[in-house]
């Protein structure tokens, strides 16, 4: 490797950036418009925005550009123009007039939103388009009369943004669309609450108590009644329905003593107004409805444009190629019939169980099954849903419909059918009921007090509501709420999202960690290569780079990846041929290069394999020069977070689909030689995690990528997703993190923990104003003015209170 | 005192006027996106007419 060490040393000042996606140019420059671009893709997109004067693109945030997909093909996009496809994806259209809302993963900068609202000069049919940049979408409007919704699909795939259609979609299940009730409901709680607090505010200072003014307190207090209708019935309602289904079930949620509370505030204050006793408490009921509004609003905020119900769908194809009559068709999968003969292209997913019908074929299983390399299938083989075809486009047959295939199975199982959350295990929850059986003790105490031994029938029900009302559970609420809202959001900041409060709350409990291998503690696309023979020149390395530039086999990609210091170059290179399954060759000047497998290069004496390494020949003018092994990586902080994780009392297991291979470099790490499991089917994970759980009392952190995962995730108390693109595929699970963040897991445990403690401190707080008002409430004595004040004092101290702490939390778990 | 009369209901339309307002809004939207409107101001719209955009 010291050659190349030189090389580093000579090219590092040369090499320009491209012009248009900010990378460095590697390989061949091309030289444009007095610009330098680093692949044709990138030139391509620069050519169309300057024939639209768009170049201002580039002026906005730098070169952000994105490279346009190669995969990309002609026809691609033909399905959208059925009108099946069209009907489901449109969201209006008038025959004219149509509109779409794409979800684009690309969308990463303001650069991109200028662009994609300038789409209308690229072609005048398109009449608008809007980006909504946390959802990463865009709202385009357009002629359907003018232009075809393929054709706006290729447009803006044209410029690097291709619209993510997944069959969710097509399946009509939109995207949950942001709930605005929510919005309507605080608005109107907010209203109802001022108006009500200026309306009571005689009463507060104890003004107009001379008899002239007694038609005005009654017009007050009607008026209030009115405005406080709202907020009971329609405001309110949710944490009615919730308790009630609660109390359906037989348990007490946390919902249930502040619907009681709320009742029984709105019930006396009723009959005060009507036995003109007093004047209610609507201040206290809607201020509490309010703030609590507001609190579950913080809480419930998701994020935006992440997915965590994804399920198999999301990962097939909407469409696929299928030969009829010699003629390419796309055809959604859905219409995919057993006997149709379907063409899939490198890197394509095969949607249903096929026989191939091609002679060779490389099928990428890691997805489905977690195996590392590709898997080499023959004619007449059946292939199963799933799989990646790596290499040359093949033809299959299909053998089951989409539904049916082999892996769609796995959603069939009760796993998914199952809610995970036990609303009667959060610790909200826990410390409510205890709390709500005190305060009621009390306030029922209390009434007796007053009524039977000190006689005193008024008092007592005033003691009696006030103690209730004092004792709401709603600063106790807030504690909860805002705590696990800023705790979302400080996740969020360090990539590592979880799906809601419960799902912290469960990672907080959690004992046992359970880690996949592919894909999760190893890394994606990246591998450890290694060059066992003869030392090549670098001329030599040239060829080999130019050699496996002209391939998209994810080896050779590899290959030109670990070879970046190498400048290839295409002048040399002819006869380029490419055998699926077996390697590529071509003629560099009239020297014959192959690289490939070891029966490719006519090796004579293949050495056996040993480790579970894929292995590329190099053979120049029929002489073998040696093999790059390719292993896969693992990430770099692995050991280290085990490690940790170990110290601190968690039990690890590793739970892969591969094979054995790597047993020994995993076993040091992991410890314990019982605690490493391979060659697990998908169903062998999920009653893993199930028998731990069960047998042994088990709370399990499932760590997961792909589709064999996704049984285990679900199964798990918490199921943890690592992707390297958030926005793409992960499959359903309670949290998501991105792949370079996995080292930081000890501290997110150890976040969700201090969480816990907050939520128990703030509790005491908001006890101790309790107290304090309770000790007045009993008494008889609390006016209106301190509870009115007392009320927002405390839910604001809360508020200050979870926020600060878990910032602190924050800085001390995750800066160390 | 009868003034107070009319000054409350004028006081609640008002209010109400300010609510209703409000809800509309976010019927219309203007709620479901709090972040794009913010970058989207800053970026110019004009057609710039210069068709080599500078070199250096």
């Amino acid at each position: 490797m010291k050659s190349n060490e030189l090389i580093i040393d000579k090219q590092i000042q040369t090499r320009p950036t491209c012009y248009h996606c900010g990378e460095e140019c590697r390989d061949e420059i091309i030289h444009s418009d007095d610009h330098e671009f680093c692949c044709e893709g990138c030139s391509t997109v620069y050519d169309i925005l300057k024939e639209n004067n768009l170049c201002s693109y580039y002026s906005i945030d730098g070169a952000q550009g994105i490279s346009p997909d190669i995969s990309y093909f002609q026809g691609k996009f033909d399905y959208l123009d059925l009108p099946e496809v069209a009907g489901k994806l449109l969201e209006f259209t008038d025959g004219k007039l149509s509109s779409v809302n794409w979800l684009i993963p690309k969308i990463h900068c303001s650069s991109c939103i200028w662009l994609l609202e300038q789409l209308n000069r690229f072609n005048p049919a398109i009449r608008s388009s809007v980006v909504n940049f946390p959802e990463k979408k865009v709202r385009i409007t357009f002629d359907s009369q003018q232009i075809k919704l393929s054709e706006l699909a290729a447009l803006i795939t044209k410029i690097g943004y291709e619209p993510y259609i997944s069959m969710n979609d097509v399946e009509g299940s939109q995207s949950q669309k942001w709930n605005r009730t929510r919005l309507y409901k605080i608005g109107i709680a907010g209203f109802a609450f001022g108006n009500i607090m200026l309306l009571s505010f005689p009463e507060y200072f104890h003004l107009g108590e001379s008899t002239s003014d007694q038609n005005l307190r009654t017009l007050f207090s009607i008026i209030n009644l009115v405005l406080s209708l709202p907020v009971f019935f329609y405001c309110a309602a949710d944490f009615f329905k919730s308790a009630w289904s609660a109390l359906k079930g037989k348990y007490l949620n946390i919902d249930a003593p502040i619907a009681l509370a709320l009742l029984c505030v709105f019930l006396t204050s009723i009959y005060q107004i009507m036995s003109k006793t007093g004047p209610g408490y609507f201040d206290s009921l809607t201020g509490a409805v309010f703030f609590m509004l507001i609190g579950r609003y913080f809480q419930d905020k998701t994020y935006a444009g992440i997915s965590f119900d994804r399920d198999y769908k999301s990962y097939f194809p909407v469409a696929v190629t299928v030969i009829k009559d010699g003629k390419e068709n796309r055809v959604p999968i859905t219409e995919l019939a057993p006997g149709n003969i379907m063409l899939v292209r490198n890197q394509e997913l095969i949607p249903a169980d096929a026989v191939l019908i091609s002679s060779r074929a490389l099928i990428d299983y890691s997805f489905v099954s977690g195996e590392a390399e590709p898997i080499e299938r023959h004619k007449g083989d059946t292939i199963y849903a799933g799989g990646k075809q790596t290499g040359l486009s093949v033809e299959l047959e299909v053998l089951r419909k989409v539904s049916q295939s082999y892996l769609t199975q796995l959603w069939n199982n009760d796993t998914f059918t199952r809610e995970k959350e036990d609303q009667n295990q959060t610790l909200t929850a826990r410390i409510n009921r205890y709390f709500s059986s005190v305060v009621l003790i009390i306030s029922g105490l209390t009434f007796l007090f007053w009524f039977f031994i000190l006689n005193q029938h008024e008092t007592a029900f005033r003691a009696f509501t006030t103690s209730l009302l004092v004792a709401c559970p709603c600063a106790l609420l807030l504690s909860s709420t805002f705590t696990n809202g800023n705790l979302l959001s400080l996740f969020g900041k360090y990539r590592f999202y979880p799906k809601n409060a419960d799902a912290i709350e469960r990672l907080s409990h959690i004992d046992t960690i359970v880690f996949d291998k592919t894909g999760t503690i190893t890394q994606t696309n990246e591998a450890e290569i290694e060059f066992i023979g003869n030392k090549l020149t670098e001329d030599e390395l040239v060829i080999v780079k130019t050699l496996a530039m002209q391939s998209s086999h994810p080896l050779s990609r590899m290959l030109v990846r670990k070879l970046e210091n190498i400048t290839g170059s295409r002048r040399m290179l002819i006869h380029f041929e490419e055998t699926g399954g077996a390697g590529i060759k071509a003629f560099w000047g009239k020297i014959e290069v192959k690289l490939g497998s070891s029966k490719w290069v006519e090796n004579t004496n293949p050495t056996e394999k040993t480790d579970n390494a894929s292995h590329v020949y190099v053979s120049i003018d029929k002489k073998i020069r040696g093999h790059f092994t390719l292993k896969s990586k693992y990430r770099p902080e692995l050991a280290k977070t085990v490690n940790i994780l170990q110290k601190e009392g968690f039990e690890t297991y590793l739970l892969s689909g591969d094979k054995q291979t790597d047993r020994p470099i995993l076993s040091p790490i992991f410890g314990k030689d019982t605690n490493l499991l391979f060659e697990q089917k998908p169903e062998e994970k999920l009653s893993f995690i199930e028998n731990l759980q069960k047998k042994e009392g088990r709370n399990v952190l499932m760590i997961g990528d792909g589709l064999n995962d996704a049984g285990a995730l679900r199964q798990s108390n918490v199921g943890l997703a690592v992707s390297d693109d958030i926005n793409n595929f992960s499959p359903a699970c309670d949290a998501i993190v991105e792949g370079n963040q996995l080292g930081k897991l000890p501290s997110f445990i150890n976040l969700a923990k201090s969480g816990q403690r907050i939520i128990k401190i703030s509790f005491a707080i908001s006890l101790l104003y309790n107290l304090f008002g309770l000790s007045f409430a009993v008494a008889g004595k609390l006016s209106p003015v301190i509870a009115a004040i007392l009320m927002p004092v405390s839910s604001i101290t809360i508020v200050l209170f979870t926020t600060a702490a878990t910032n602190i939390s924050a800085r001390k778990w995750i800066k160390n | 005192m009868s003034a107070l009369y009319v000054l409350i209901l004028v006081s609640l339309f008002v209010a109400l006027a300010f609510l209703s307002t409000f809800i509309w809004s976010v019927r219309k939207g203007h709620f479901d996106d709090d972040c794009t409107p913010a970058m989207r101001i800053l970026l110019d719209d004009g057609i710039t007419n210069q068709n080599q955009s500078k070199t250096t």
